[in-house]
């Protein structure tokens, strides 16, 4: 819970990982690579106040992951979203045992989510049920540019995917978290090409699609695909840092995904480890779009609270004090919001 | 001409025609990015070209970097003078799998083999109607800017003789050309890679912008994890000054 200004904040980090990135967990050079991509992306965005040194940043443990969310970082909630990397780190990158341990111990405080590859066929699938039952999955967490033998990349479209996502619906796994990445078969197209979201989310409505980074480095495919689709979802991971570093271009991107979706579909997350939640949710709650943009209206209080907590809440069926809960927009359901908004003329 | 200006005089062209590849992600040439990481000229004949290319992470895209690697070689070769040219990308997960490709002269296929089906013009394509609806977005939007009484609706109408002679609009023109748009004052700008107009104004212009942002901000945070990558070595100069290129073999 955050508390500023006589407003409570109902907290969601939608998006943490409990990763081991050590040298005696790095499979190759690859690992390695990873991990200084990730340290890149931290050192980059992140307040110098805020930078980790590289050996904190290689391993956390579970104890620092409580103290950093929940004793200083205000989450109420946070979600495990594991990525495997099992051709980079031995013992994969995300920490099953470790994370799932640390939320069945903590189960008012954290949700585990699994991962499944659609590539490991029918051994894959059978995996997939007992993890739904071990873990009592209510998400999963896919990466499509998961290396995989001689594959380095796959497409929710692919025939496979949706023998795994037929088993999501039975088994009750509502909620899947996509995160798009630079590889995929053949190499001739776009790796970050949504557009297979498109299609699963028309042929699953009773499925939520979560993209992470909000479609970033596709910002502009995703706001019009989710647009059209209303179990469309962005998440905020690797977003929520321009905050610091780029104000005007993350009021930029805020203002289009509320132009385009609304703003019941998007999720905070601060991407744990990658960042810290105190000070993205400090800067948060404190951000305004500039003025000078008037092709966006300015971020209200109720948009803030969903945003940062409710739309999460809601979609995992997480209990939220009753004073914080706030009703869902009377928007459209699909297609461009407010558009009276979209004050073209004065940009 | 001494060996030594004519040295730095090939090494200028060679520097020129990298400034002529562009990243197809970002719009921008690999010379301003900051993506060439070292040009090296040979003062002897025959005259061997080395340039050495860097990202700014070791995960971004193959394809695009091998685009980048192989455009970067096809420039270089095409210079008469020089015999042979060595283009190696650095620090990236598949540098070793791109580099013996661009040694062989594999081609993508060749390269990428199982990975690859045809060729990346699809690929290229993509971008370039990307691009070229970032730069209609910038010129329009200047022009609502500074014309408040016009209304959104009515940018369906501007042609491209009612554009300033400017930065943007130049830019504008060159994207239409690599698409193969006409060039011509009554041409509309609101037009999609086919010089289709589009239904509904206020929509495509504001999908045009949510393109134009998606792509600055990528160069932007590519610009800014490439200093962190580097550290030091990094400056993304317009035009780096002949004495910081290396040179091999100079002599007197």
């Amino acid at each position: 819970m955050y508390t500023k200004d006589n407003e409570s904040y109902f907290i969601v980090d939608a998006h943490v990982a409990l990763w081991d990135a050590r040298p005696e967990n790095q499979r190759n050079i690859h690992g390695k690579q990873f991990i200084d991509c990730f340290y890149d992306y931290h050192r980059n965005l992140s307040p110098e106040a805020e930078h980790w040194s590289y050996e904190d940043y290689l391993y956390q443990g579970g104890e620092r992951l409580m103290h950093d969310l929940f004793e200083v970082g205000y989450v109420d909630h946070a979600i495990f979203q594991p990525a495997h990397l099992g051709e980079f780190y031995t013992n994969g990158f995300g920490q099953t045992e470790e994370a799932s341990q640390l939320a069945a111990k903590h189960p008012d405080r954290l949700t585990y989510n699994h991962h499944f590859d659609p590539r490991n066929g029918e051994a894959g699938l059978e995996q997939l049920h007992a993890d739904a039952e071990r873990f009592g999955l209510k998400g999963v967490k896919l990466y499509t540019a998961e290396w995989h033998g001689e594959s380095r990349g796959w497409k929710l479209t692919d025939p496979w995917a949706y023998r795994y996502f037929e088993a999501c619906r039975e088994l009750g796994i509502t909620n899947i978290h996509i995160h798009k990445g630079p590889t995929i078969r053949p190499l001739d197209r776009d790796a970050f090409d949504v557009a297979d979201i498109d299609h699963v989310a028309s042929d699953f409505t009773d499925l939520n699609f979560i993209v992470e980074h909000v479609g970033l480095p596709r910002l502009e495919d995703f706001c019009w695909i989710a647009t059209q689709e209303p179990n469309v979802h962005g998440g905020l991971a690797v977003a929520m840092p321009f905050i610091h570093t780029r104000p005007r271009y993350f009021a930029q991107i805020l203002g289009e995904l509320v132009y385009w979706i609304g703003e019941d579909r998007i999720q905070f997350s601060s991407d744990y480890a990658i960042w810290t939640p105190k000070w993205l949710i400090e800067r948060f709650v404190d951000f305004q779009i500039p003025e000078d943009m008037t092709e966006y209206a300015p971020l209200t209080v109720v948009q803030k609270k969903k945003i940062l907590g409710l739309n999460a809440a809601k979609m995992y069926d997480l209990e939220v004090p009753a004073e914080l809960r706030l009703p869902a927009a009377d928007e459209t359901a699909t297609g461009p919001r407010e558009p009276e908004r979209a004050d073209l003329a004065a940009v | 001409m001494s060996l030594l200006t004519q040295e730095s005089t090939r090494a200028a062209q060679a520097y020129a025609a990298l400034h002529a590849v562009v990243d197809p992600e970002l719009d921008e040439p690999i010379t301003d990015l900051g993506f060439v990481r070292s040009l090296t000229v040979s003062s002897t004949a025959p005259v061997r070209v080395e340039v050495h290319l860097r990202l700014p992470t070791s995960f971004c895209s193959p394809n695009f970097a091998y685009l980048m690697a192989s455009d970067a070689k096809d420039a270089l070769t095409a210079l008469p003078w020089t015999d042979p040219v060595v283009v190696e990308l650095d620090d990236h997960h598949d540098s070793d799998l791109i580099n013996a490709g661009l040694a062989a002269d594999a081609g993508y296929v060749g390269t990428f083999r199982h990975e690859a089906e045809s060729s990346l013009d699809e690929l290229r394509t993509t971008f370039h109607r990307k691009a070229h609806t970032a730069a209609l977005e910038r010129c329009l939007t200047r022009l609502l800017r500074g014309q408040p009484e016009l209304a959104e609706d009515a940018v369906g109408e501007v042609r491209l003789g009612d554009l300033p002679d400017d930065d943007f609009t130049a830019s504008l023109r060159r994207r239409r050309a690599t698409l193969g748009l006409p060039d011509l004052p009554e041409a509309y700008v609101l037009v999609d890679h086919d010089d289709e107009r589009p239904d509904n104004i206020p929509l495509a212009l504001r999908r045009a912008r949510s393109t134009r942002i998606s792509i600055d901000g990528n160069a932007h945070f590519c610009r800014g994890l490439l200093a962190t990558r580097y550290g030091e070595e990094v400056t993304a100069p317009a035009f780096v000054p002949l004495t910081d290129l290396h040179r091999e073999g100079a002599s007197s």
